[in-house]
């Protein structure tokens, strides 16, 4: 079976600096994947590959099949793959309903779903989404992602900076979207939240995948080499 | 009712009270001073939708107001003359019905935008501000060297043109034309900023790698604003050419381009009476400031960096500051 997302030696660079040396992984359809790494190993660089925000120089992206190589971020998004990019990056002068409606493309997920995942989100529908807190304009990223109707969830470092019990929100938010089939793609740094909801990982050392396998494999002594924990 | 729409309505209104105070008191004059500060706002709506809300800092915007003029001026001369103005392909008579010449007037500038706004949205930035800059100076050149319509001297039509129902020639008859115009751009603006297009647009402008990773194509979304955006404007030129009865090559000049980007930011950009109010001000001193000195545009330089520096949401915003203060005690 040809996997739903996969990556087979991809290299990258901005400008002449090489960021990327051979990066692998593969996700199967409706499950989660964590890629992890320490600061600077090549996680968003992987992510902005896969959303095509920065192109690839050498290896493959495949997803559902069809080789990413060539297409542009727009045609990615139309395809199924909803970015969540890192820092909550919402649109700041929009409210929260029109940064949903600006991205709202046909499918099951609409505004009222949206607001069932995050309630929160149902109190602030018409406040310009630059005066939320940080957690609410996470959980509208997410949002506004999942209105594109996305195939594939790439959420990059969705918890970072975030109080606890806000971080506990967006966790069991994004269990809720697993079990409801969704593939995820998760870079987070927390291994004990990754491990409730990830089926495998894959670490990155200096732009390149060391390591694939269940998180339940990872011993602490990898742990602490590759993830400084 | 929310503050931003008590703010617009009452900018319009204050526009349309001036018109038929000035209208009863007899005072023509002041009339089409209103016309005046009705057209070149509806002008500064056109570049609204492009710089204010789409952050394309067009710096050629009169090459669409003077095509909507000069549109205006041949179509009438034309008519005047019975001579057609194209023979070949098809006959294309002059006229002096502005319901006929301000669709051609929109037309003309919206393929002039789609052909300036196709090459100048490959660039940004500064870049963007030249390129617009450079094709509007094209045109400029173009006109004054083109001595079929008047060349620098420009081209006078003794009529103005006509409007079913109405007099033209009555100056508050002519004012409730712009005035309604002006009232429809509005609104139209209102509704596209608020559709998912508008939505995409001002995506685009906060962020346009955001915006693409949530399946926006940035350059479409764009091109279409721009040439929507001068659609406006070249109305606004065509208004503004019956106004006079008279078109010149400076309608095309970048000093036309500065004046309609000053309505912008002084009134607020990215608001939508913005252009309104920066035009009305602009006329106003003019108006009170020109006979004491010919040098009133200091004034204005100093109001326009004063705006600038501590109120970037221009007079629109400052009003909107103080009446949330008031609100709040």
């Amino acid at each position: 079976m040809s996997a739903f997302l996969e990556l087979d030696g991809v290299t990258a660079s901005y400008g002449t600096v090489q960021a990327l040396f051979g990066v692998s992984l593969r996700l199967d359809e409706g499950r989660v994947l964590a890629l992890m790494g320490r600061n600077g190993m090549g996680k968003t660089t992987t992510i902005r590959c896969i959303s095509r925000l920065l192109p690839h120089k050498g290896g493959t992206i495949r997803f559902r099949s069809s080789n990413l190589a060539g297409l542009n971020a727009p045609r990615v998004a139309r395809l199924g793959i909803g970015l969540v990019p890192e820092g909550r990056r919402c649109f700041a002068p929009l409210t929260v309903a029109e940064n949903l409606t600006v991205a709202a493309r046909p499918g099951p997920w609409d505004i009222p779903r949206v607001v069932r995942l995050f309630p929160r989100l149902g109190e602030r529908m018409g406040q310009v989404s630059r005066t939320l807190s940080g957690g609410e304009q996470q959980m509208l990223a997410i949002g506004r992602a999942l209105m594109t109707n996305p195939k594939l969830l790439v959420l990059d470092e969705a918890t970072e900076g975030l109080a606890p019990v806000v971080r506990q929100e967006i966790w069991e938010g994004v269990r809720r979207l697993k079990a409801e089939g969704l593939s995820i793609l998760v870079v987070d740094k927390s291994l004990k939240e990754l491990a409730s909801v990830a089926d495998s990982a894959v670490v990155l050392e200096r732009g390149q995948t060391v390591w694939t396998g269940g998180l339940e494999d990872l011993t602490p002594e990898m742990a602490d080499r590759w993830l400084g924990v | 009712m929310n503050r931003d729409l008590i703010v617009n309505l009452v900018i319009f209104a204050l526009l349309v009270a001036v018109a038929l105070g000035a209208h009863v008191a007899g005072q023509g004059f002041t009339v089409t001073l209103a016309t005046k500060a009705a057209i070149l706002g509806l002008a500064g709506v056109g570049l609204n939708l492009a710089l204010g809300y789409g952050g394309l800092v067009s710096f050629g915007h009169a090459a669409f107001f003077g095509i909507g003029g000069y549109v205006t001026g041949i179509f009438a001369s034309h008519a005047a003359n019975g001579d057609p103005i194209l023979t070949l392909p098809f006959t294309l008579m002059g006229s002096n019905e502005m319901l006929g010449i301000w669709p051609m007037a929109m037309l003309a500038a919206a393929l002039a935008a789609l052909l300036i706004g196709a090459l100048s949205l490959r660039t940004s930035g500064v870049y963007f501000i030249m390129v617009t800059l450079a094709f509007a100076q094209m045109i400029y050149y173009f006109a004054i060297s083109w001595p079929r319509y008047g060349g620098e001297d420009g081209l006078s039509f003794y009529v103005r043109n006509s409007f079913p129902g109405l007099n033209t020639f009555d100056p508050i008859q002519y004012f409730a034309i712009c005035a309604g115009l002006l009232a429809l751009a509005l609104l139209f603006t209102a509704v596209v900023t608020q559709s998912r297009f508008g939505l995409a647009l001002q995506a685009t402008r906060q962020n346009e790698q955001r915006s693409t990773a949530v399946g926006i194509r940035a350059t479409p979304v764009r091109l279409t604003a721009f040439v929507l955006s001068a659609m406006i404007t070249a109305l606004a030129g065509a208004l503004y050419a019956d106004l006079n009865r008279f078109v010149s090559p400076s309608m095309f000049s970048w000093h036309m381009s500065g004046e309609i980007m000053v309505f912008v930011i002084l009134g607020g950009v990215g608001r939508l009476c913005g252009p309104v109010a920066g035009a009305a001000v602009f006329i106003l001193l003019e108006h009170l400031l020109g006979p004491v000195s010919d040098h009133w545009q200091a004034l204005l330089g100093l109001m326009l960096l004063a705006i600038v520096l501590f109120a970037p949401g221009g007079l629109i915003g400052l009003t909107l500051k103080a009446l949330r203060r008031t609100e709040h005690g």
